[in-house]
């Protein structure tokens, strides 16, 4: 009973400080530039006051313009509840739901693309493009990743994996998954080298520009949804990371909170002394990162047999 | 099964893959010293050898030459070319990753297929070895600069040795006509590289005096 509850704390502190990293990073950015840069909180505030307007809606859109933030909000809650902190269990845990876990941002993406082609703009449909192209790339880093590290742990759960994983026996392929998945969670999240957050109304984004018809709530739902993905995937590394201490109850919330603090530190510093690449180079580094997550694969397969 | 062993393995690897992506000579010319480090290391870092003087002597032999000489002569003759990229290779660098990751994975099942005396401690090594044999031939055929190919070469001697060490342990022989060999790929970076390069260079002026003639 109390490791359940322990469980439905960690989801609840992930849904209730998520938005708190888009914060964190904006602010290292700001402290890396010698600006004040806006408060952490930001992103709440953005989110109370998109929630008090109304929304508008283009006469071209369909219901699929209006479902998709519901139904990509709901794919990531999903996802959150699949999620455990470090070796405390995940609220819902079961043979196979790393799958799940992945596929959770397949739907969001899916819905998030179909709602961009909806509202029949030239520059949404171009955003939609590069996000599906680049995901076929992200995603076989992700999935490959999560199976270097179901072999290495011996189990098919996420729960399982985080209380199963051993650093003395698979060491240099947890490093390599590590790396692989973060940059799996850089162009996921529309981060620096493959994607600009800051360059609203430029041909260079990606993310930001598949988004631009939404306004009001439905903003505030995808302003949401995105925060939580950071926290989502920022933790699935985390996880990672922190299996090497062994962490049990409150100590493992803990670890994960200061870890994505860190990550999001991470972050901020990544986008303040790098680039964007340029379009024709981000498949080149996914393509690094499945190449990462092959070699996991294939180091973690001949250790464990 | 050691933890730093498979850590310099793990390096030979990923080096490979950089080798394979990336358009830039200097950064290629970096990477690869950066392999031949490692690869010098391998030695030391095998357990069965460990602490004897002439593995050490021969380590560093390998991280002098391979890790400072062949990079400052890849580094000169490419100041005395004007290229600092591969503009335009025969394959693609994604094409080469993958091409990469299909060397590994046929490797580690190579590997298993072949039933080698292997003395090695770490079950890794012909796996690599082998993969590091095919990048190397892969960037010899699929790169147009000389530069690149030179690299592949210095690619495949490191998986010749890095071959040499799984198989032979502790009789030094096969490990010292390696490093002859590496004598003979300084031989052949000086020559073959800076006369293909300055020939292409010379090539690329005739080419621009022509058209100023008209």
């Amino acid at each position: 009973m109390k490791i359940a509850a322990l469980s439905i704390i960690n989801l609840l502190t992930g849904l209730v400080l998520a938005p708190l990293l888009p914060g964190i990073i904006n602010k290292t950015k700001a402290v890396f530039a010698g600006r004040r840069g806006p408060p952490v909180l930001q992103t709440y505030y953005d989110i109370l006051k998109l929630l008090r307007k109304g929304a508008v809606y283009s006469r071209t859109t369909t219901w699929i313009f209006r479902a998709a933030p519901v139904i990509g909000l709901a794919a990531v809650l999903a996802a959150m509840t699949l999620l455990p902190a470090a070796s405390a269990p995940a609220p819902v845990s079961f043979a196979g739901d790393l799958i799940l876990f992945a596929y959770c941002f397949g739907l969001l993406r899916f819905f998030l693309v179909a709602a961009a082609l909806d509202t029949g703009s030239a520059f949404e449909g171009m955003g939609a493009s590069r996000e599906v192209q680049f995901s076929t790339m992200a995603e076989p880093a992700l999935l490959l990743g999560l199976a270097a590290l179901a072999r290495a742990a011996g189990s098919l759960s996420l729960t399982g994996i985080f209380s199963g994983l051993t650093w003395q026996v698979a060491g240099p392929a947890l490093v390599l998954v590590s790396a692989a998945l973060l940059i799996v969670f850089l162009a996921e999240n529309a981060r620096i080298p493959v994607d600009d957050p800051n360059t609203h109304l430029e041909l260079t984004m990606i993310h930001e520009v598949m988004v631009l018809d939404y306004s009001g709530p439905d903003f505030a739902i995808i302003l949401y949804t995105s925060s939580l993905k950071l926290w989502a995937l920022g933790a699935l590394l985390v996880n990672i990371l922190l299996s090497v201490l062994p962490l049990r109850g409150f100590a493992a919330t803990g670890g994960v909170f200061i870890g994505l603090i860190l990550l999001s530190v991470l972050v901020g510093i990544i986008e303040s002394i790098m680039a964007r690449l340029s379009l024709l180079k981000v498949p080149q580094l996914l393509a690094g990162a499945v190449a990462l997550s092959v070699l996991a694969l294939a180091l973690v397969l001949r250790f464990t047999s | 099964m050691s933890i730093l062993l498979d850590t310099l393995l793990v390096t030979l690897i990923i080096t490979c893959f950089l080798l394979l992506g990336s358009s830039r000579l200097g950064a290629c010319i970096r990477i690869s010293a950066l392999q031949g480090v490692v690869t010098g290391m391998l030695p030391m870092a095998l357990e069965d050898c460990s602490l004897l003087s002439y593995v050490t002597a021969l380590g560093i032999a390998v991280i002098g030459l391979k890790g400072y000489v062949f990079p400052r002569l890849l580094f000169s003759a490419l100041r005395e070319s004007d290229t600092s990229r591969e503009v335009q290779p025969f394959i693609g660098y994604m094409a080469s990753l993958f091409f990469g990751i299909l060397f590994l994975l046929g490797a580690f099942w190579l590997d298993t297929r072949l039933d080698l005396p292997v003395h090695s401690s770490s079950s890794l090594l012909v796996p690599v070895a082998f993969s590091l044999m095919c990048s190397g031939l892969f960037l010899i055929v699929a790169r147009r600069t000389a530069m690149n190919q030179v690299i592949g070469y210095l690619v495949l001697e490191n998986g010749i040795y890095c071959f040499g060490l799984a198989v032979v342990s502790g009789m030094p022989l096969l490990l010292e006509l390696g490093v002859l060999m590496d004598i003979f790929v300084a031989v052949f970076v000086m020559g073959i590289a800076i006369y293909h390069i300055n020939r292409e260079f010379d090539h690329i002026d005739a080419d621009r005096l022509s058209a100023l003639k008209g």
